[in-house]
């Protein structure tokens, strides 16, 4: 057996033994069906509603892409700015951080009365909840750049611009990725926050399957949000090999 | 006097008069005044903490004095300096050949040469079959090599090694000793090594000079009277023992 199939095999195992459990317990009716549906009722539901489900993940998908990709350019963008000077990272970096504290499902209806029902809403919910680990993991890899590099090409004459480009943001990929990472699975939240307020997809099936007591289809909108973050995460991963396959020990065997 | 064979005319001569250097209230070069003949190999020894490494950034012009000046002739040319630090200090995501051919990038060197004068460099430090492999590739060694390929591959007039062969392994540093002396020979540039180690300054210099544990006061300033060509024999032998003696003298001076 090679090692990525071992590691899917182990990584299956827990959901396996949970989705089992789950199903012995609601039909020994320890666990109220109305409550946990069974793992095999909430597949019938995916199977049955599979059309709805399908198009409602489409729109969230759309939604938390756009967010992310949004908040990747803005948020290297930012780092950027901030890291070019101690005084400018002073003055705004306070606010970045103040940024990410304001719950969003607090603003998510001030964002519906500024951009209306439906994508530009999810996108900018997905948007903010997920710009801030972008930043703040791009700001620390400029700034952590071996010195004794940057004494080099300031020896060499390097101007700030060719520093950044040559130096500052090569180095700070790693970095740079674990915050895609974490700001991928953020983008998913944050587009399903602003579908119940303001949208359709996945928030709104939720939503709506809650007023009718549908549990099993408010898991099968779950399960499929699940598989959205997993599947971000890892095109994230897929990048992240091929960038730093060569040079970095987190893509190392 | 000059020693070196290729001639003096491709090593700058350096003047520090009265150079001080404070970080806050820490008074790190106190007041030096050190001249420097042109295509001289000088070591710098010293205590840990005494100052040798700022000396040497304030020499590469990486740190500005707080007093005194230093003059090198002929006048300050651009990029006529190279740097060897503690460590390889490497790009990570750049091949060996890459990363020997950025100070010709960085200083936009004419492109259609690059080739060639990186090819040079890599032979005369022995990297050629390594040349497309990573740093992370590369055994401590090979990636010292390729820091000193770097600093080589402009044809500095002027190199600064901060005790560049320190973390290595004794083999590979005697290996590397006798190389760098051999391109010191060849090449005709200005040398300046610091380092801790008293065999390693007067196996490889012409002149050494050791400082004091506060302020970067000279202790002693030595002439070595060792051959020009100096091989593994010279490590073993009365000559160079009875120089590390004088040298040793200061150092314990020191404490």
């Amino acid at each position: 057996m090679n090692k990525s199939s071992r590691k899917a095999i182990l990584a299956a195992m827990p959901f396996l033994v949970v989705t089992i459990a789950l199903e012995a317990l609601v039909r020994a009716g320890w666990i109220k069906a109305f409550l946990v549906p069974p793992p095999s009722g909430i597949f019938i539901t995916i199977v049955r509603d599979w059309r709805e489900l399908f198009e409602a993940l489409a729109m969230t998908s759309e939604g938390a892409v756009l967010g992310f990709v949004l908040s990747t350019l803005a948020g290297i963008a930012i780092a950027v700015f901030l890291s070019s000077s101690r005084a400018i990272q002073e003055a705004f970096y306070p606010y970045a951080v103040f940024f990410q504290t304001v719950p969003i499902i607090a603003i998510a209806p001030l964002l519906v009365i500024w951009f209306g029902y439906g994508m530009r809403t999810v996108v900018a919910s997905a948007f903010i909840v997920s710009i801030f680990p972008v930043i703040a993991n791009t700001l620390s890899g400029i700034l952590s750049t071996d010195p004794a590099l940057c004494d080099l090409f300031r020896l060499y004459g390097a101007s700030r611009s060719v520093t950044l480009w040559k130096l500052r943001f090569p180095a700070a990929l790693p970095q740079i990725l674990t915050g895609l990472r974490v700001a991928g699975g953020l983008a998913v939240i944050g587009a399903i926050v602003g579908e119940f307020i303001g949208g359709q997809g996945l928030g709104s099936v939720i939503d709506i399957a809650r007023t009718q007591q549908r549990t099993d289809k408010v898991f099968a909108a779950v399960l499929l949000a699940s598989v959205l973050g997993l599947a971000l995460f890892g095109a994230i991963n897929v990048v992240s090999r091929v960038v730093l396959r060569r040079w970095h020990v987190s893509e190392q065997a | 006097m000059i020693e070196s064979p290729a001639g003096a005319d491709r090593g700058v001569a350096l003047r520090l008069k009265n150079v001080r250097r404070t970080f806050g209230d820490l008074v790190v070069i106190d007041d030096l005044t050190l001249d420097v003949v042109a295509s001289e190999f000088l070591a710098i020894l010293g205590p840990s903490g005494c100052g040798k490494s700022t000396l040497l950034r304030v020499v590469a012009r990486l740190n500005e004095p707080d007093g005194g000046t230093l003059n090198i002739t002929p006048a300050d040319s651009k990029f006529q300096t190279a740097y060897v630090f503690q460590d390889a200090h490497l790009l990570p995501w750049l091949t060996v050949r890459e990363n020997v051919a950025l100070p010709l990038e960085l200083t936009g060197a004419d492109r259609t040469e690059h080739h060639a004068r990186v090819s040079r460099v890599l032979s005369e430090v022995g990297l050629t079959e390594a040349e497309t492999r990573y740093p992370s590739q590369l055994s401590g060694g090979m990636r010292m090599r390729a820091s000193l390929a770097r600093a080589l591959v402009t044809e500095p007039r002027l190199l600064l090694l901060d005790e560049p062969f320190g973390a290595l392994d004794e083999i590979t540093r005697f290996r590397l000793d006798v190389r760098l002396r051999e391109l010191w020979i060849e090449r005709g540039m200005t040398v300046i090594f610091v380092t801790h180690s008293i065999t390693e300054a007067a196996f490889l210099a012409n002149r050494a000079v050791v400082l004091t544990r506060r302020g970067c006061h000279i202790r002693l300033d030595r002439r070595l009277a060792l051959p020009q060509v100096r091989d593994n024999e010279l490590r073993l032998s009365r000559q160079l023992a009875d120089e590390m003696h004088a040298l040793l003298g200061a150092m314990e001076e020191e404490g």
